[in-house]
């Protein structure tokens, strides 16, 4: 199915963000990479995390600057830089401890190489391979349940990733799966008539499977191509909150076997190093198959990321970088740790 | 809360004890655990930096390396540094002078500040203010209607605003009706926005140099990282906020964002959400914060928390029932409706000292179902059952077991326990006043 390129190409491909020339003349989508006013993706992205590039290269090359040996004293700066940009403890001493040992056996002599070494190594943590996970059978729709803690923006999220699906051409079903927060089934129907998409809904306060459950009906008597199921934000450590997640996940796999497909957990770029446990509590709880980064358009470093990835070995997919409509991006590692280093 | 922290600290101390008397060197190694153990908690870099920079001094400078427990010394100084940092004293809303008085939510997307003002506004109203609130927020989706969704829910006016609406024409007209909804204190919910998006963040000015906001509170995540002290840095800068309200801090978040927030702005965080609920507000208290942060637990806001939802007059009740050996299956149930209102319990054995360790081990993990199921079998029982539970015979057993979904075992279990709490709580209650009632049997 064309929309699976969407995501799958830009391993192929190497150029994120590209749509797929869909099946039946779908229009490509907005956000290609020649589109978008003449920036290109990269352009975007280096846009959307200028403010992480200038505090972090920035750091970098002053720190540098005018020095060629590397000292005890430069690599404890460098900690620094790491820390700031909420790399992580664990994960900021593997990246010393892998440049100090090349230090030692003399492979890095000059600050150059160590910059790069880095560069290396952060990629390294960062490319993590595809999780291998079901595929919707021929004429049933691709199933994605989209998870997350309090505020994180999965609502947002589901609302800009149906507009990327629509714009490939793609039917979308929304299912309202957040009855706990006020007005939360009313903040996912304005979405779906802004992007055209039908919203199954039940009240608020409703069983959250039972309307998992009539949305996977609609969206099957609908011959819709793609469900986002939103569910409520939970903090990880409501064990309750935990198994009623789970419950839906059953639930729905119940009326379409091999669905959801894919769980999206949306963290916050603000996030410090929470953001880890949380991935390794929902991964637990449901297995989760990428991750979505918002807010990475403020002033946060998004580093975090870093950690995840090596400590969890989940794929980062996409990005949130503005508030617009179409401003989430595909996740690509070289591209990102370029737009961090350049 | 804070759970990991303390966790650290405490091993790092452990290692301390351990050795008896100290070396400089051991005080240096203990100081490097502490740096990265506050590091891991997402407290800011640069304050980290103060912060243990203090506590050095402090340990080489005082007699740590003469004491028998150095490791007890440090802990001292850490909990002192710890709580110096977040401010020593509590500091609550300052709504003096003429009313009405505004008190404007501000932050980032997500943070939680709808909730928040739902939450400050039942608080208001328990002191016995009258709160109004304000949805200034026209641009996420519906956040207008779930502010009104839960003014309803806490029975609390809501300013009717419209979609088109300016942001402070909204505040203008509200403050404007403020009297005529009885009001004494709007609370404004702005929109959330970054600290670096300079349409919003005017915004937000020009909204203060219209209403003149006697508190304008920073409502910051718990969990953020390292951007915590720059986003609070900008808020500051721009507004010149009063104070900060710390949200989700019921989850494992290791909340470095309070000390960083702290250091920085030097403005004093007002008040904790602990949870979804429109009562899981709580006042913030440095001190006991930085007991939390040691391993110390949190036993104070747990009585304050049992004192806030526990109906005095049913306790004034209860106390004279216990006293003639009233106590029945009908009270049991009350009870344990109580308990469930102080939130899971998983939270208040957090609070409990020494038991946030034992609540990694798992094994100790509270069963909520069993509770439910309790409550199922009183449900299930006739009001005369209830009243005597003595009454209860085989059949009886049997028929409760069907009714409420489980089996005699249970309900026998359930009777038992009911008895040994009732005479339990009678012998306390013959020694002398019942404070807060205990009812775990």
């Amino acid at each position: 199915m064309a929309f699976f390129k969407w995501k799958r190409d830009s391993k192929t491909e190497g150029a994120p963000g590209v749509g797929s020339p869909a099946a039946g003349g779908a229009p490509p989508p907005r956000d290609s990479r020649d589109g978008d006013q003449g920036l290109g993706f990269f352009g975007r992205l280096r846009q959307g995390l200028s403010k992480t590039r200038d505090s972090f290269t920035g750091k970098l090359d002053l720190l540098f600057l005018g020095k060629k040996e590397i000292t005890e004293d430069l690599l404890d700066d460098l900690e620094e830089i790491l820390f700031t940009s909420d790399i992580g403890v664990a994960t900021t001493q593997e990246l010393i401890a892998s440049v100090q040992e090349k230090v030692a056996r003399k492979e890095l002599r000059d600050t150059d190489k160590l910059k790069a070494a880095l560069r290396d190594q952060m990629l390294a943590f960062l490319k993590v391979d595809e999780v291998g996970h079901p595929l919707p059978h021929p004429g049933e729709p691709l199933v994605i349940m989209v998870v997350g803690v309090n505020g994180v923006g999965k609502t947002t999220t589901i609302g800009k990733a149906a507009h990327r699906f629509r714009s490939e051409g793609r039917e979308v079903l929304l299912v309202a799966g957040d009855t706990f927060r006020a007005a939360a089934v009313e903040q996912l129907t304005i979405w779906g008539e802004r992007v055209g998409a039908t919203v199954i809904k039940q009240g608020s306060g409703a069983d959250p499977s039972a309307v998992a459950f009539d949305g996977l009906a609609a969206a099957v008597a609908r011959k819709v191509d793609v469900v986002l199921v939103d569910t409520a934000g939970r903090l990880h450590t409501k064990i309750n909150l935990m198994e009623e997640l789970q419950k839906i996940h059953r639930v729905i796999g119940r009326k379409l076997p091999g669905a959801p497909h894919e769980v999206w957990l949306v963290l916050d770029a603000t996030t410090g190093q929470n953001a880890i446990s949380q991935a390794q509590i929902f991964n637990q709880a449901l297995g989760v198959t990428s991750i979505v980064l918002t807010k990475l358009d403020g002033t946060a470093k998004g580093g975090i990321v870093v950690g995840i990835s090596r400590e969890l070995g989940i794929p980062i997919r996409l990005i949130g970088i503005g508030e617009k409509i179409d401003d989430l991006r595909e996740f690509n590692a070289a591209d990102f740790v370029k737009a961090i280093f350049d | 809360m804070f759970d990991s922290l303390s966790e650290k600290l405490n091993r790092t101390f452990k290692k301390l004890t351990g050795r008896g008397r100290l070396t400089e060197a051991n005080v240096q190694d203990a100081l490097k655990e502490v740096r990265l153990a506050l590091l891991e908690a997402d407290v800011n870099y640069k304050v980290v930096k103060k912060l243990v920079s203090d506590i050095r001094d402090r340990a080489v400078g005082q007699d740590v390396l003469e004491s028998l427990t150095p490791g007890q010394q440090i802990v001292k100084i850490v909990n002192e540094e710890l709580t110096r940092l977040m401010g020593e004293a509590r500091m609550g809303l300052e709504l003096v002078g003429r009313t009405p008085h505004v008190l404007m939510l501000v932050g980032l997307q997500g943070s939680g500040k709808t909730t928040t003002a739902a939450k400050l506004a039942r608080h208001l109203r328990k002191q016995g203010r009258h709160p109004y609130l304000v949805p200034a927020d026209i641009y996420r989706p519906a956040a207008v209607d779930q502010l009104k969704k839960l003014g309803l829910e806490i029975d609390v006016p809501v300013y009717p605003t419209e979609p088109g609406q300016r942001p402070e024409n909204i505040c203008l007209n509200a403050l404007a009706g403020a009297g005529r909804e009885g009001a004494d204190v709007l609370i404004i919910d702005t929109a959330g926005r970054l600290h670096i998006d300079e349409t919003l963040m005017a915004e937000l000015e020009t909204i203060k140099e219209r209403l003149h906001p006697t508190e304008i509170l920073l409502v910051a995540d718990a969990m953020t990282g390292q951007d915590a002290v720059t986003v609070a840095k900008d808020f500051n800068d721009r507004l010149d906020i009063s104070g900060v309200i710390l949200s989700k801090m019921e989850g494992d978040a290791r909340g470095g964002a309070a000390l960083s927030i702290r250091a920085i702005t030097g403005k004093p965080i007002k008040f904790v959400g602990v949870g979804e609920k429109v009562s899981a507000l709580e006042p913030f208290h440095p001190d006991r914060m930085a007991s939390q942060i040691l391993g110390m637990g949190d036993i104070l806001s747990l009585i304050e928390k049992v004192q806030d939802e526990f109906d005095e007059k049913e306790a004034k009740e209860l106390e004279r029932k216990l006293k003639r050996s009233e106590f029945n299956l009908e009270d049991f149930r009350s009870q344990l409706r109580q308990v469930k209102k102080l939130g899971s319990l998983e939270e208040i054995l957090g609070m409990i000292p020494g038991l946030g360790k034992l609540k990694k081990l798992g094994n100790l993990k509270p069963d909520e179902k069993e509770l439910v199921k309790v409550e199922a079998i009183i449900n299930s029982m006739t009001a005369e059952e209830r009243r005597r539970h003595k009454i209860i015979n085989g059949s009886r057993r049997r028929r409760i077991a069907r009714g409420s979904g489980t089996t005699v075992q249970d309900v026998n279990r359930l009777l038992k326990n009911f008895v040994q709490t009732k005479k339990m709580m009678e012998r306390f209650t013959k020694k002398g006043g019942l404070e807060i009632p205990s009812f775990f049997g």
